[in-house]
């Protein structure tokens, strides 16, 4: 055990995946002596030299598209994304290319490559810099989509991502790097990576979230505590596949759902999570499951994040509606 | 063979302009060639021999047959569509051959030439026209990938290849075809650009074949597009694409270049579409007959008949044996088609991920209720499931109320 921030946690991780795994590669943009914009993969190339931590042309579709190369060879990439708005040039190749490979060669061709995408807003940063593009991916079959919240999660996660088989889209939220939590780097442990966790027991409500926004509920939650309310958050941590089973028999418990994301609402991943528990929980719901989303906007200048973004109040105010039904 | 191969490097000539104003070719640039339409070879290479000469012919002439075959068979209704190789025999095949079955190869989707030298049956070449799979063979013992539908984007895939195969210190060469039209696409230049970087051993081979559907090479692109490969730092060659033996020897030289170490290379192969674009194309409506006349008399087979008429290579059993294969070819492919059996839906929720997903699980099992409330209803002649379950009003309906989850 020890005491890391998410990005330390995630860099020991992949430390962790190029000892064990001869065939594994990191590659992306920077990802060398520099480590990374945000030093996710410090150190690794000292370590591992620049054949295994590859500092790539600047040419996000080429990333993706050459590691798929690689693994049809055998090899076992892992992609970074420098920003979550800069996955778009590499649209076509993950959801045409990397997405369907396995389905169309029957099984024939997997493609086990992992694709870090930093994610999320908070930390002020320039446009492009800041986007939740989730549902884009967790909308095509064949791909996990998976974030992580916390130091603990996102190292065990990120390693059972490249044991997985898939291609898996990893997101990290940004403004969560510098988080640091107790890390085990035994991943006997580890829950498995495409589960939800109970994050806090609660009884009068489920918080459901994911990504930057678990630490945000949970902050809620404590602050709801204090005015006699017990909510139950959960981190849904893998959102293709998604897993409702513990979300639902949490509301069968509660009665009352609210799903927090700061992607935008309109068509996000919180319309799939709430049709699903009205779907399975109908007869136990006291109350419509509401949403509390980023705006469908584009996302906005820095200066105006931490309106749009949702926070404690905005989830408290929520949970005041839910509860008043 | 006609000096230079090597064609990068002429770009001080003058380029003529079509009335556009979108430069055609540089006059400076001559394709390299060895057999004339005429059917006289240049010089007499040593290595042109009537073993490999009929090699490739032979692989030209099943090429053709099963184009015409599969042709054939669309418009009975029999493939859903169909990509015709017609006109572009010499290109595939004069290339394809010049690798070792190592090579790996990454196809677009009119490489039928490329398939069958690779030891792909027709009637795994014709599953994806059928529609009854998403890529009939297995790409790893045939050393050759699925065929790629989105334009371009398997040339980043076939540089990723090659990067592995740089990391595992073999000396393969992996190969991929692209059309004039795929070469304006991003994926082609990130990936002329990224082998040239890292120098990996690929060789983008490009198939100039006048027209991406309508549109013609003048209408692409301003600059031939071999001049582009030396702009990113390839090794760059061009070569008539309708001549096998000229083609044959420029994909040795290019391949024998990247096997050395010397980095990718790239060939543009300068030939015709004879046919139409696919089964559903018109190309009266873009181009006239006096063009396709003058492709004709280039017709990449009937120069090379010429010459074995000449050389006294085309003998009779030769003959007979090919005509032969043809006609067992043209028999399989059109058994083959009516050997493609319905098609089960349940299979493919096991294809998507290494294990499958509870969605997924949901739906195959709901799937299963569906098929087997209907069973009990009906049953089609030969007692199995109707063919077409999904595509019923009641099926859709079925669905329609949502798939328990
Ligand atoms: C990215 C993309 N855009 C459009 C299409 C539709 N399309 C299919 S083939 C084709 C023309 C391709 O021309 P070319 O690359 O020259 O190859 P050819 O068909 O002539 O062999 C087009 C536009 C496609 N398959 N992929």
């Amino acid at each position: 055990m020890s005491r890391l921030s998410l990005s330390a946690a995630l860099n020991a991780g992949l430390r962790q995946v190029l000892e064990e795994d001869p065939r594994a590669i990191v590659m992306g943009e920077d990802v060398g002596p520099l480590g990374g914009v945000f030093r996710v993969t410090d150190g690794l190339s000292k370590d591992f030299g620049s054949g295994r931590v590859i500092d790539t042309p600047l040419a996000e579709s080429s990333i993706v598209g050459t590691a798929i190369g690689l693994a049809i060879r055998g090899y076992h990439p892992i992609c970074e994304i420098q920003f979550d708005g800069f996955v778009y040039p590499a649209f076509n190749q993950i959801v045409s290319q990397l997405a369907k490979m396995r389905a169309r060669t029957a099984g024939k061709v997997p493609l086990p490559v992992v694709i870090r995408i930093p994610c999320g807003g908070g930390i002020g940063a320039v446009e492009h810099h800041s986007e939740s593009n989730e549902a884009y991916f967790a909308h095509t079959a064949g791909l996990r989509v998976v974030i992580c919240s916390d130091p603990q999660s996102g190292h065990w996660m990120l390693r059972q991502a490249m044991a997985c088989g898939d291609p898996v889209i990893f997101y990290e939220p940004k403004r969560r790097y510098w988080d640091k939590g107790e890390v085990s780097s035994d991943l006997t442990l580890a829950p498995a990576f495409d589960r939800a966790l109970v994050a806090r027991e609660g009884t009068d409500a489920t918080v459901v979230c994911y990504g930057g926004m678990v630490a945000t509920c949970l902050e809620a939650a404590a602050v709801a505590e204090g005015e006699g309310r017990s909510l139950e958050v959960i981190d849904l941590r893998s959102l293709s596949p998604l897993d409702l089973d513990p979300v639902c028999a949490s509301v069968r418990r509660t009665g009352r759902c609210l799903v927090v994301h700061e992607a935008p609402g309109f068509a996000g991943l919180g319309a799939e999570i709430v049709s699903g528990v009205t779907e399975r929980c109908f007869y136990h719901l006291e109350a419509p499951v509401l949403r509390v989303t980023g705006f469908d906007l584009p996302y906005p200048p820095a200066k105006y994040e931490n309106q749009y973004l949702p926070d404690a109040d905005r989830v408290l105010d929520a949970v005041d509606k839910l509860l008043g039904f | 063979m006609t000096q230079p191969t090597h064609a990068s490097g002429s770009t001080s000539h003058q380029l003529a302009r079509e009335p556009s104003g979108a430069p055609l070719r540089d006059p400076g640039d001559r394709p390299a060639q060895i057999l004339g339409p005429d059917g006289v070879l240049a010089g007499a290479p040593g290595w042109v021999t009537p073993g490999l000469t009929r090699d490739l012919y032979r692989w030209m002439r099943l090429t053709r047959r099963l184009d015409a075959e599969a042709f054939a068979l669309q418009r009975h209704g029999e493939l859903g569509i169909w990509a015709q190789s017609l006109g572009q025999e010499a290109a595939q095949v004069g290339s394809v051959t010049a690798l070792r079955p190592a090579d790996y190869v990454f196809p677009s989707y009119r490489e039928h030439a490329a398939c069958l030298v690779r030891g792909v049956s027709p009637s795994q070449i014709l599953a994806q026209w059928r529609g009854v799979s998403g890529c009939g063979w297995d790409p790893a013992a045939r050393h050759l990938h699925a065929y790629t539908v989105v334009l371009g984007a398997h040339l980043p895939h076939a540089t990723g290849y090659a990067m592995g195969v740089q990391r595992d210190g073999t000396d393969e060469v992996v190969t991929a075809y692209f059309g004039d039209g795929a070469s304006s696409q991003g994926d082609a230049n990130e990936a002329f650009n990224w082998a040239a970087t890292c120098s990996a051993p690929v060789l983008f081979f490009c198939q100039n074949n006048q027209y991406a559907i309508s549109t013609p090479a003048s209408l692409q692109m301003r600059t031939p597009i071999h001049h582009r490969a030396a702009g990113f730092g390839l090794r760059s060659f061009l070569v008539d694409g309708n001549d096998v033996l000229a083609v044959h020897e420029v994909t040795r030289e290019a391949v024998r270049h990247i096997r050395s170490g010397g980095g990718p290379a790239f060939v543009e192969a300068v030939t015709y579409r004879m046919g139409a674009h696919t089964s559903s194309d018109d190309p009266t409506r873009y181009r006239d007959q006096a063009e396709s006349d003058a492709w004709q008399a280039k017709d990449p087979l009937s120069r090379v008949e010429k010459l074995l008429e000449a050389q006294g290579w085309w003998d009779q059993g030769f003959r007979t044996a090919l005509d032969a294969e043809c006609e067992a070819l043209a028999v399989e492919v059109r058994s083959a088609v009516r050997g493609f059996g319905p098609v089960e839906l349940d299979g493919l929720f096991d294809q998507v991920y290494a294990r499958r997903t509870a969605l997924l699980s949901s739906e195959k099992a709901a799937y299963a209720d569906l098929v087997a409330g209907f069973l009990d209803e009906e049953v089609d002649d030969d007692g199995g499931p109707p063919d077409s379950l999904a595509g019923q009003a009641r099926t859709a309906r079925a669905f329609g109320v949502g798939v328990g989850r």
